[in-house]
């Protein structure tokens, strides 16, 4: 039963209940360091780091935590993961931590980390909570992933730095597609990418909160 | 537990969360100092070397920065100077002892070190190949670094690199764009008389201008970014910046010294 459990919560987030694409959270970060995949991977690494371990360790001292400032708690938790990731990049992956710039510290705001620490690591004990983070980060992950693919690879014909199409300014024959290299692009993609999911799990499609009635009844001014 | 919210606990959840993550994070950013330290300055080798034009991609930068020579030069009088103990631009930048406030201060930098950095890039025979001042002044948003390289005559820029600002990225960030960076390159930001001559232009410098030479395009949508750019030229290469320094390196080139 729990081996079941563990799965699911694992499993879960990445098609079912994808954090971007069902509950639409995080999604700026995903609008920001999308435009090559190198730049993607990294965040993406960033993210499940952080958000295993902050599921971890706000599970961990769940029990103690007082009510009244437990998001300041999470946040600190939080914060301090990703000051140690931001610290690791700067020294071991120097180019690409300049190339992330902010965006690293701005995990802290990812809504999906204080999300998960605050629905699900508050409420279950520390492995569960751990793989539910992981989960999470692992769905966030896929939805980037596809984007920065997309992006690289239609922004600048290439794929990790690779030259896949060749461009029509060095002698090719492919003319890039300068929306790509432009945030709003991410929009498209990620909206694309919300749309192919729930043409296929059709039960992810909101319902309409309310219809339009007919007109039955012709207005007296006229 | 008997009560989770009371004051007592409260204080000690608090205290303990943050003491552990202290901890933590003191510890990773201790640790990983020197690392940062060393990637930080094989940076600034980097920018050097781009800007004088040496670099190629895949190029061990620590062993290229070999054939350039960093020696600190005194701005008042343009002598080579020998400091006791070294020089670190940054940390004498903030030491009053070492540094004085600017009455004019087109650049908008505050403060001017007294001693200031100057690499010299030689060829395998030694001769001088580039000249690569380090300059830096304020924009919009932010304090602008670069790397400004002349040839051997000391009028010609053969290149230029920024290697910090926080400019608006896509507009006064465009500086650190390589395409806009080429246009530096042969622009000529000295006269025959040793003046400082050089403008960057509102949108591209017009056709057929008689000193297109001393011209750059400017930054279209970054006007005082640009106007910075202008003004960290005019004043790193004026009389409180290197001008007495390239001066007299013009002397000693005259009268066929080897440099």
């Amino acid at each position: 039963m729990a081996q079941l459990k563990a799965r699911e919560v694992l499993f879960a987030p990445i098609f079912a209940n994808n954090p971007i694409a069902l509950q639409i959270l995080g999604i700026c970060s995903a609008l920001a360091i999308t435009t090559k995949l190198s730049t993607t991977i990294t965040m993406c690494a960033a993210v499940i780091f952080v958000l295993t371990f902050s599921n971890y360790f706000v599970s961990l001292i769940r029990n103690m935590i007082p009510s009244n400032i437990r998001i300041i708690v999470q946040m600190t938790i939080i914060t301090a993961l990703v000051i140690v990731v931001d610290q690791f990049l700067q020294a071991f992956a120097f180019q690409l931590s300049r190339e992330l710039s902010v965006f690293v510290g701005l995990i802290i705001t990812n809504c999906i980390v204080l999300g998960r620490a605050e629905a699900f690591a508050m409420q279950n004990p520390p492995l569960i909570s751990a793989i539910d983070g992981l989960g999470n980060a692992l769905g966030y992950s896929v939805v980037l992933l596809a984007v920065g693919f997309s992006r690289e690879l239609f922004g600048s014909g290439s794929v990790l730095g690779a030259q896949i199409l060749p461009l029509v300014a060095e002698g090719g024959w492919y003319q890039p597609n300068g929306l790509m290299l432009l945030p709003p692009s991410a929009f498209f993609l990620i909206g694309g990418f919300i749309w192919i999911l729930r043409s296929y799990r059709t039960e992810q499609v909101e319902k309409e909160p309310f219809e339009i009635g007919p007109n039955t009844r012709t207005s007296p001014a006229f | 537990m008997k009560d989770k919210n009371s004051v007592g606990n409260v204080l000690r959840v608090a205290t303990g969360v943050c003491l552990v993550c202290a901890v933590i994070v003191s510890t990773a950013a201790v640790t990983l100092r020197p690392f940062q330290e060393e990637n930080r300055a094989t940076f600034r080798q980097l920018n050097v070397l781009q800007a004088a034009g040496l670099h190629e991609p895949g190029m061990d930068v620590a062993l290229a920065f070999e054939r350039i020579e960093r020696r600190i030069v005194d701005f008042d009088s343009g002598e080579y100077v020998d400091p006791p103990g070294g020089f670190d631009p940054v940390r004498a930048v903030r030491d009053p002892a070492q540094s004085n406030a600017l009455s004019g201060d087109p650049a908008g930098i505050g403060r001017r070190t007294h001693y200031g950095e100057v690499f010299l890039a030689r060829a395998e025979d030694g001769t001088l190949e580039r000249v690569i001042l380090p300059v830096h002044a304020y924009g919009l948003w932010s304090t602008m670094y670069a790397f400004l390289a002349l040839e051997p005559d000391l009028r010609t820029v053969s290149g230029i690199s920024f290697f910090e600002h926080g400019e608006t990225p896509g507009l006064g960030g465009e500086i650190e764009n390589p395409r806009w960076q080429e246009n530096w390159v042969g622009k000529q930001v000295r006269d025959e008389d040793g003046n400082v001559r050089f403008r960057v232009d509102r949108g591209r410098t017009p056709e057929g201008v008689a000193d297109a030479d001393h011209r750059i395009d400017g930054l279209s949508g970054a006007t005082i970014t640009s106007r910075g750019v202008e003004n960290m030229v005019q004043f790193w290469l004026g009389e409180q910046g290197y001008g007495p320094y390239l001066a007299r390196m013009e002397r000693r080139l005259e009268i066929g010294e080897v440099l």
